[in-house]
């Protein structure tokens, strides 16, 4: 991110004036087994022309949040609660049909599998065009421009002869960036990516970034980006939100926490993460443990059953109260700051170099 | 796609001779002899060499069966007269030609199977479209539930019901029969209504079932979420992104469903007495007529390759991904 700005300071939640601010946000789904509460108190805000990153493990609660801005969750099993506040407008009161005159429009998704994403039936061309004509109120021929132009914008070569192709007649790569150029028909504000590139192999996957990245240039979108893979957050973001068991566990500008992360959660994280230039030899450290069930979840800090550090806090602080997030840069762990800043140096540190 | 379906209709004419070669010598090994049959009990040695010798049993099997399918083709001659192209010979039970009986019998079932896939394709495919656009609510509970009631009783068992009700007490109907369209387009109407509704409404349930699952199925797959995603409204990415994606399953039974019908809706015709090409297979069969059964299973056979081509032509206008280039 050359040409943006970074905010050194942090993305505090600052109120009503942010472009797209999310408040306590608690979405349960009702299941034959109980109640699954896949988002539980999330807050966080987006600004206009910033990356938002949110990492996590798979059922952390990511894609769910996404899904809950759009709307696109199922209405019948899933109650939401909170406040998602876009421009001003308030998205979970919203009716379907202001919901829908938004998405595609005002806020559009990229999904992570462009293959099953995209529909099999239909051209790309008219897949693009679609969302077009139904927003703006273009005519056939008009939407047919803005698609091949829009294609043309992502790379795709000879668009005019490619609109007309079927998904399965594009490449995996190909077939992303018609998913993007489909997300940006309408120059939408937000743009949300949900691992946009984690099936496309290594080279695609920085093509596509770097697309990604460019565009937000041209486009001034607010982009969340949600991904496991901590190295492309670090090329992606401005902000990032570490989630676990459907809560934000830190909360800083990429920077701070990739360099100095606060959870232990974070810590295991990027502990776990190959390095190019480590020893080969040097094993990773996996998280012991595996994600809590969100049916389920522990009392308390949702980590403690994983957490190596827990025994550096007095009594029973983890097991019965929950950690909160403060605002700015935070993260919700009961360690004190010293703590904290000991244990990153003694122990983590060294095996991140 | 045009060389495609040649491909496909000479693969039809191999199966259809395959099947019919299968046929006959099952036919011919089975302990079926027509002729000491036809002789009766007190049968003399000379009257019985009479016998195969009108009804071309004397000659040697490979003989026989080179003479039925060549028949087929380019008709055949016999003691009796000649028969036209396409000839599948004489019943040995009746004397009367096959084809013709066949053709006979045809349009009762024809009628049968037409009107039935009307009714079942309307009333079955909407309601579970209905069901499923509504799922979990009221409507979707009845339909639901009237179709599992509906698809486990038998046309032998709602036939009876129907018949006792609307022709017997009340005499609101006639009794079930065929009347030729051209005749009488009233009367061709309602002499099969019965007999077509207790037979859809078998399918129909079996139908909705169907239509429902595939349809909340589809609607669950992630590029309908993508059309959702893109701000179209829920009818639209009903109608085109899901519907589309459900027709296949539908489309496939659909052309199992219909073949097998015009090849004989045994069943029905049975409860209803009416004289389609399904009775005419059982009394092929029972009388062991082996003309007669080889004509009717043919003809069957024939309308399953055909579906089978037609259902492959469909998928292909469906999902761009099967179309052949």
């Amino acid at each position: 991110m050359t040409t943006l700005t970074k905010t050194e300071d942090a993305p505090a939640p600052t109120g009503p004036e942010s472009f797209l601010s999310v408040r306590d946000l608690k979405v349960q789904f009702s299941t034959e087994d109980g109640i699954v509460k896949a988002v539980d108190g999330l807050s966080f805000d987006v600004e206009r022309g910033k990356t938002l990153g949110i990492v996590g493990e798979s059922g952390s609660g990511k894609s769910v949040t996404n899904l809950t801005i759009l709307g696109l969750h199922s209405p019948r099993s899933t109650t939401v609660e909170g406040e998602i506040v876009l421009d001003g407008k308030e998205l979970v009161t919203a009716s379907e049909r202001e919901l829908e005159r938004l998405r595609g429009n005002k806020m559009a998704m990229i999904f992570q599998d462009p293959l099953t994403a995209l529909s099999p039936f239909y051209t790309v061309g008219r897949q693009l065009s679609e969302p077009y004509m139904k927003h703006t109120g273009a005519s056939k021929k008009e939407a047919r421009d803005r698609a091949v132009q829009m294609l043309e914008k992502v790379g795709i070569p000879q668009p005019k002869m490619r609109f007309d192709d079927y998904p399965h007649q594009f490449s995996g790569g190909m077939r992303q960036r018609a998913m993007i150029a489909m997300a940006l028909m309408c120059d939408p504000d937000l743009l949300i990516a949900d691992e946009p590139t984690t099936a496309l192999d290594v080279t695609v996957q920085a093509q596509i970034l770097d697309l990604l990245k460019d565009l937000q240039q041209e486009f001034g979108s607010a982009i969340i980006f949600i991904t496991h893979d901590l190295g492309v957050i670090s090329t992606m973001a401005d902000d990032l939100l570490v989630m676990y068991a459907g809560r934000a566990i830190e909360r800083g500008s990429v920077r701070e926490v990739m360099r100095e992360p606060r959870h232990p959660y974070t810590w295991g994280l990027l502990s776990s993460m190959p390095r190019l230039d480590s020893d080969v030899d040097e094993a990773l450290t996996p998280i012991p443990g595996s994600p809590p069930s969100l049916l389920n979840p522990p009392t308390g800090c949702p980590f403690h059953p994983r957490c190596a550090f827990r025994d550096e806090v007095p009594g029973t602080l983890c097991t019965d109260t929950r950690p909160s997030l403060g605002d700015g840069r935070a993260a919700a762990c009961h360690l004190t700051a010293e703590q904290k800043q000991t244990i990153f140096i003694d122990k983590i540190q060294p095996r991140l170099r | 796609m045009l060389q495609f379906i040649f491909r496909r209709s000479v693969g039809a004419v191999v199966t259809l001779f395959l099947l019919g070669a299968v046929t006959f010598f099952l036919f011919v090994a089975a302990p079926s002899d027509y002729a000491s049959l036809a002789c009766g009990k007190d049968c003399s040695p000379q009257r019985l060499h009479d016998i195969r010798e009108a009804l071309g049993l004397d000659q040697p099997l490979a003989q026989q069966f080179w003479n039925f399918m060549s028949g087929i083709v380019m008709g055949r001659d016999f003691p009796t007269g000649h028969c036209n192209a396409p000839c599948l010979g004489v019943s040995f039970y009746s004397g009367d030609p096959v084809w013709s009986t066949i053709m006979d019998r045809f349009p009762t079932t024809l009628t049968l199977t037409l009107g039935g896939a009307v009714v079942f394709l309307v009333v079955g495919v909407g309601a579970g479209m209905l069901a499923a656009y509504k799922r979990g609510s009221m409507v979707d509970k009845v339909a639901t539930g009237a179709s599992m009631v509906l698809s486990s009783f038998q046309i032998y068992f709602l036939g009876p019901i129907v018949l006792i009700i609307f022709v017997y007490s009340t005499g609101w109907m006639d009794n079930p029969q065929y009347h030729p369209i051209t005749d009488d387009p009233i009367k061709w109407f309602t002499g099969l209504l019965l007999p077509t509704l207790v037979m859809a409404t078998i399918f129909t349930a079996q139908y909705t079932r169907m239509a429902r699952s595939s349809m909340i199925e589809q609607m669950a797959e992630e590029h309908v979420r993508t059309a959702r995603a893109k701000g179209m409204s829920s009818k639209y990415v009903f109608f085109r992104y899901a519907w589309r994606g459900a027709l296949i399953p539908i489309v496939t039974v659909l052309g199992i469903d219909i073949s097998s019908m015009l090849g004989g809706a045994v069943v029905t015709e049975i409860t209803f007495s009416l004289q389609g090409i399904g009775r005419l297979a059982v009394d092929g069969a029972s009388h062991k007529d082996l003309p007669l059964t080889m004509g009717v299973m043919l003809f069957g056979a024939f309308f399953i390759l055909i579906f089978n081509i037609l259902t492959d032509i469909a998928y292909a206008y469906i999902d761009p991904r099967v179309r052949l280039s």
